[in-house]
């Protein structure tokens, strides 16, 4: 009996998690469809998603990479001394923030910042018949509500991860520099040396797949609400949700970058 | 009746898990007439309007609105459908985040090339329909229950819709204010002329306002009759509906009388 309960269990399980992929999947070609579909979209409904994802974001950014740019300074400055290459501090601060640091840690901040957002509104919207009625007045919520969020995170999640670095390296600077004393010029000139464009095009590549994963994750989870497995009613369904979405999207955009890295190497 | 429906449901079957909340729904509507469902609260009302709107699919049976069934029908022609449906739910649905005057506007501005100053001499003038002139700046969250349903009310009906679903259209408002919504859709439709469906358990004032009244029984629609009929019926569910809604209330002065 207990077998058996178990594996009625396991079956629910994976046919709700093989039918959440399948409705992922299909929401996120319905979505790109839409994305080129006329008529095309009024400016001002995508300049605001992009003031909502994009320019409030810059702030956290700013200073999450300035004290990620200080710190790695700081690491790398005593690492470095131990053998004496005080002189590619410069190099090793610039390139792990732009292969590696400042494109996953944007956007994680992204995710707790405006994947959270996302989700939790087009929640509410289903939850309060919003999308229903959408649905009801001929206009396709993918288009209306999802589509300029995707573009909005497509195209700002690049430009805050290159914020990011920028901001990271001149905080290893004022820490590496001016506060420890390393050589000034040789942390630009290694910098110049090392920093190749394979490089920065590695980041652009994992900035925009996970603005990609960041939008596509929390938009479906809140579309999705009333599907979930352990009941998406009301205000309590969606705030689980929202937690599900932010967790979910963190752990894929780590896995990713693995992969990502290792393709791109 | 030789006239032929315009929404059709054909032995509609539902289950939710172990539920099976409709067991084959036969439902006929027709071009200009006033079609209201009546039932218990939670035995699948809200269900029906909600297969006729497609954004259910029934496990069985056929959904045909204008001929098409709604089953089979591909995305194209499902938006055409739904351009010719207005939709008042049950707690009006309105989009929280934007004003009454955006509210209403949305399907113009969506669907249709309309300039700005067209969309405003329209949506002005359906407020002023509904009672609602002053309030285009008001959110949503800061209007009464009663004004929110005319808000939806007059969303549903701004891009002139040729049939209309009311999904509760009284439920939560005082004696007042539904009979206000009541004169607000009374009016709406001589002016207008849809075919209106009516999810409600307002009986007996519903049966006023009625062409045709469904009972939504144990699964199945009892039947449909005019309000006349319906109340002489010799059906057992509709007898007993009557009898339970607009029986008299003080049971024992029937007894000692």
């Amino acid at each position: 009996m207990i077998l058996l309960k178990f594996l009625n269990t396991l079956g629910e399980l994976v046919m709700y998690y093989i039918n959440q992929i399948g409705r992922m999947g299909i929401f996120l070609f319905n979505v790109f469809v839409n994305i080129f579909k006329l008529p095309y979209y009024k400016v001002s409904n995508i300049t605001k998603q992009i003031y909502i994802i994009g320019s409030l974001s810059i702030f956290v950014i700013i200073f999450t990479g300035a004290f990620t740019g200080m710190v790695l300074s700081l690491q790398g400055y005593n690492t470095l001394r131990k053998f004496g290459s005080e002189g590619l501090l410069g190099s090793a601060v610039a390139l792990s923030l732009i292969r590696e640091l400042g494109p996953v840690l944007a956007a994680l901040m992204v995710t707790g910042r405006a994947g959270s957002a996302i989700c939790a509104e087009i929640g509410i919207m289903r939850n309060s018949e919003q999308i229903d009625a959408l649905e009801c007045m001929a206009i396709d919520p993918h288009k209306y509500i999802v589509a300029p969020k995707f573009i909005a995170t497509i195209i700002s999640m690049p430009l805050l991860t290159a914020i990011f670095d920028v901001i990271g390296i001149f905080g290893g600077y004022l820490v590496g520099v001016t506060l420890l004393g390393a050589n000034e010029g040789s942390y630009f000139t290694s910098m110049y040396k090392d920093v190749e464009f394979n490089d920065i095009y590695m980041g652009f590549v994992k900035s925009l797949c996970f603005g990609l994963l960041i939008v596509w994750i929390c938009s479906a989870k809140g579309y999705f609400v009333h599907y979930e497995r352990k009941g998406g009613f009301g205000a309590e369904g969606v705030s689980r949700v929202t937690t599900n979405a932010v967790v979910l999207t963190s752990v894929s955009i780590l896995v990713f970058d693995y992969f990502i890295t290792s393709f791109l190497l | 009746m030789n006239v032929e429906p315009i929404i059709q449901l054909d032995d509609v079957k539902k289950r939710f898990g172990p539920q099976q909340v409709l067991k084959g729904i036969n439902l006929s509507i027709y071009e200009g007439k006033t079609t209201v469902i009546v039932g218990e609260s939670g035995k699948g009302k809200s269900l029906i309007l909600k297969h006729i709107l497609g954004l259910i699919k029934p496990d069985s049976g056929k959904v045909l609105v204008y001929g098409k069934d709604l089953i089979k029908i591909n995305k194209k022609d499902l938006k055409e459908i739904r351009s010719y449906f207005g939709v008042l739910f049950q707690n009006a649905a309105l989009f929280d985040s934007m004003t009454v005057f955006d509210n209403v506007a949305l399907p113009l501005r969506e669907r249709t090339r309309a300039s700005e100053e067209e969309i405003k001499k329209i949506v002005n003038e359906k407020l002023k329909l509904m009672d609602l002139e002053g309030s285009n700046e008001k959110y949503p969250a800061q209007l009464s229950g009663g004004m929110r349903k005319r808000v939806g009310l007059a969303r549903a009906l701004v891009l002139n819709p040729k049939i209309v679903f009311f999904d509760e259209p009284t439920t939560g408002l005082d004696v007042a204010k539904s009979n206000e919504i009541y004169r607000v859709f009374y009016r709406t439709q001589a002016k207008l002329g849809y075919t209106a469906v009516i999810v409600s358990h307002d009986v007996p004032k519903i049966f006023k306002l009625a062409d045709y009244v469904a009972l939504l029984h144990d699964g199945i629609i009892q039947d449909c009759l005019p309000p006349e009929d319906f109340q002489t019926s010799d059906n057992p569910f509709i007898k007993e509906f009557v009898e339970k809604t607009m029986g008299l209330i003080y049971e024992s002065e029937e007894v000692e009388g």
